[in-house]
């Protein structure tokens, strides 16, 4: 299962930049990013191409830092793409607890990324509807 | 100028008689202590076996200081000086370690303090005509039922509002036409700032006097209540240690605060030196019981700082007058009328894993009512990336302070590293409250 970073930060100017300085001197590539606002903190994730590398070199900095594991699922990038996906969800009573997309090529395939309370069981349940569920050698070399 | 008055004969009686009666109390209250297994140890390390010993007031220098601490210590029953069945009413205070302190009375102590507070009552003009809306909590804490019980036997119609829920008290005060009210200075601002929302103009209600007290205030802050509602404010000074409410209160005249010395021995000490000051000059408020048998307390050092007001009051009062309250000796924050310690918050922040060693408390006016601000770290081996148990952490926090403080803090989860570290004497406190 690929891997997503966590990473706990003042909700103030200066500090989502000394994130990202990290990881450039470390030369860790970002593939997707995503705030959420908690008034006084926030919390970003990243996805990236060395999760485990990322951790360890921000909690080397003092971050609060986690991996969580994180199912990224292939859509076709057209209308209607994303609906499949998620109508397979929604008839087996799957709550997404935090999602995000990107575009991989245009207009061919995008990934679709998301938090379930049980990744393993989804990652299966897609696949046996046609979906491709990308591992995380995959994912990470995107 | 008619002067009104609850008790002339002990609120005139000359300096020399009321010395006097002090030495006589202060004797009787020296018997009463050796009766406590604290001062029992004590006064004998001070050589003080016998109130006899006590020859006259200038000897009370001879008896030793008796601070919170030894209240700590002595909890709950090492300064009992009566059979417990004697007692009608304990109050007992937080303490700064979680370990409270407790005063007892006996009927007798009750009505010797309802009685403090029927004078203080009185002798800013309220009559058994007022209507009294008493907007302090009731409980544990002496503002509620110390004010209450005066004003009944002064003959007032009382009204038990407590504190908080402000439409309610704009109801009771129009519908019972309220013309004297007890309430903390920010509380009578918080007040006048939601009268528009609440649809009520200040000439609807018939406010006349307002009794102030419970945290220290200027008398910039006494004159904007009273501007804003047109009314007199009267300065109370009390704490729970000394009864409550009653210890030293302004009359009509407002140059100082009365303090009732048949029942207190008031002093000012140098907190430093404890040598006691001069008139005029500032230091620690110290005062020892004179009327209470239950729990009698010797040079108590109250941490609040003030100076003797010199001269004598138009009013004729013979007990010397405290000026308003200038602050604490001590790191006491006093936060919407509740006396908190930053230990307090220390020792429950410590207990409580997620959260790191470093703190930082923040005081802070929203509108005319404080606000505690107290900012945390994280502790970053702990974090699992799950906002929501973050979320779920910051509402324990703040409920397990509400229990330790009885305030309920805002509670902010800040990056590990980022407040100032714990050496030596880390400014852990910021008030940013407009000084006075």
């Amino acid at each position: 299962m690929a891997e997503q970073l966590s990473v706990f930060i003042d909700n103030q100017p200066g500090r989502l930049n000394a994130v990202t300085g990290i990881l450039r001197d470390h030369g860790i590539d970002i593939r997707a990013m995503t705030i959420a606002d908690h008034r006084d903190y926030g919390i970003v994730k990243l996805l990236v191409n060395d999760p485990r590398g990322a951790q360890r070199v921000l909690t080397g900095q003092g971050f609060a830092a986690a991996l969580k594991p994180v199912l990224a699922v292939a859509i076709a990038d057209r209308p209607g793409g994303l609906h499949e996906l998620l109508e397979i969800l929604a008839e087996h009573r799957i709550n997404v607890l935090d999602a995000y997309g990107f575009v991989s090529e245009p207009h061919r395939w995008a990934v679709w990324c998301m938090e379930v309370v049980d990744p393993v069981e989804t990652a299966r349940l897609v696949t046996a509807q046609g979906l491709r569920v990308l591992d995380d050698g995959e994912l990470y070399g995107l | 100028m008619n002067v009104p008055v609850w008790n002339p004969a002990l609120e005139f009686m000359e300096r020399d008689a009321l010395e006097r009666l002090q030495l006589a109390a202060l004797r009787k209250t020296l018997v009463w202590a050796l009766k406590t297994p604290f001062y029992q140890r004590r006064l004998a390390d001070a050589g003080l076996k016998h109130p006899e010993d006590i020859a006259s007031l200038r000897d009370l220098r001879n008896i030793p200081y008796t601070t919170k601490d030894d209240l700590r210590g002595a909890y709950p029953h090492g300064l009992l000086a009566v059979e417990l069945e004697r007692t009608v009413r304990l109050h007992t205070s937080s303490g700064t370690t979680g370990m409270p302190t407790v005063i007892y009375h006996t009927r007798q102590d009750l009505d010797h303090w309802t009685e403090l507070v029927a004078r203080c009552i009185v002798a800013t003009g309220a009559t058994a005509r007022d209507v009294f809306q008493n907007m302090t909590s009731y409980g544990l804490f002496t503002g509620g039922l110390g004010l209450h019980y005066g004003a009944e036997r002064v003959g007032m119609l009382v009204i038990p509002a407590s504190s908080g829920n402000t439409s309610r008290q704009l109801q009771l005060m129009k519908n019972f036409r309220t013309t004297v009210v007890h309430a903390t200075p920010s509380y009578l601002l918080h007040l006048h700032a939601s009268l528009a929302g609440e649809g009520v103009t200040p000439d609807q209600l018939g406010l006349r006097k307002a009794f102030i007290g419970a945290e220290p205030h200027s008398e910039q802050t006494r004159r904007k209540i009273e501007d804003l509602f047109d009314i007199d404010a009267y300065n109370s000074y009390g704490l729970s240690e000394m009864n409550g409410p009653g210890v030293a209160f302004e009359c009509v005249h407002k140059t100082g605060l009365h303090c009732w010395e048949d029942a207190y021995i008031l002093e000012i000490v140098d907190p430093r030196t404890l040598q006691p000051l001069p008139e005029g000059e500032t230091g620690e408020i110290v005062m020892t019981t004179l009327q209470r048998q239950a729990t009698p307390l010797l040079r108590y050092r109250t941490r609040d700082l003030s100076h003797l007001v010199g001269g004598n009051c138009p009013c004729g009062r013979t007990h010397r007058r405290l000026a308003r309250i200038k602050g604490r000796s001590d790191d006491m924050l006093i936060v919407n009328g509740v006396n908190i310690f930053p230990s307090q918050i220390e020792d429950m922040l410590m207990r409580i894993p997620e959260v790191g060693t470093n703190y930082l408390i923040q005081l802070e006016k929203r509108g005319s009512l404080d606000r505690l601000l107290v900012k945390t770290e994280l502790n970053a081996r702990l974090f699992t990336g799950d906002p929501r148990a973050l979320d779920d952490l910051r509402d324990r926090i703040g409920e397990l302070l509400r229990s330790a403080i009885l305030v309920k803090p805002t509670v902010e989860l800040h990056e590990p590293g980022s407040l100032p570290v714990s050496e030596g004497k880390a400014r852990r406190v910021v008030d940013l409250r407009p000084a006075f």
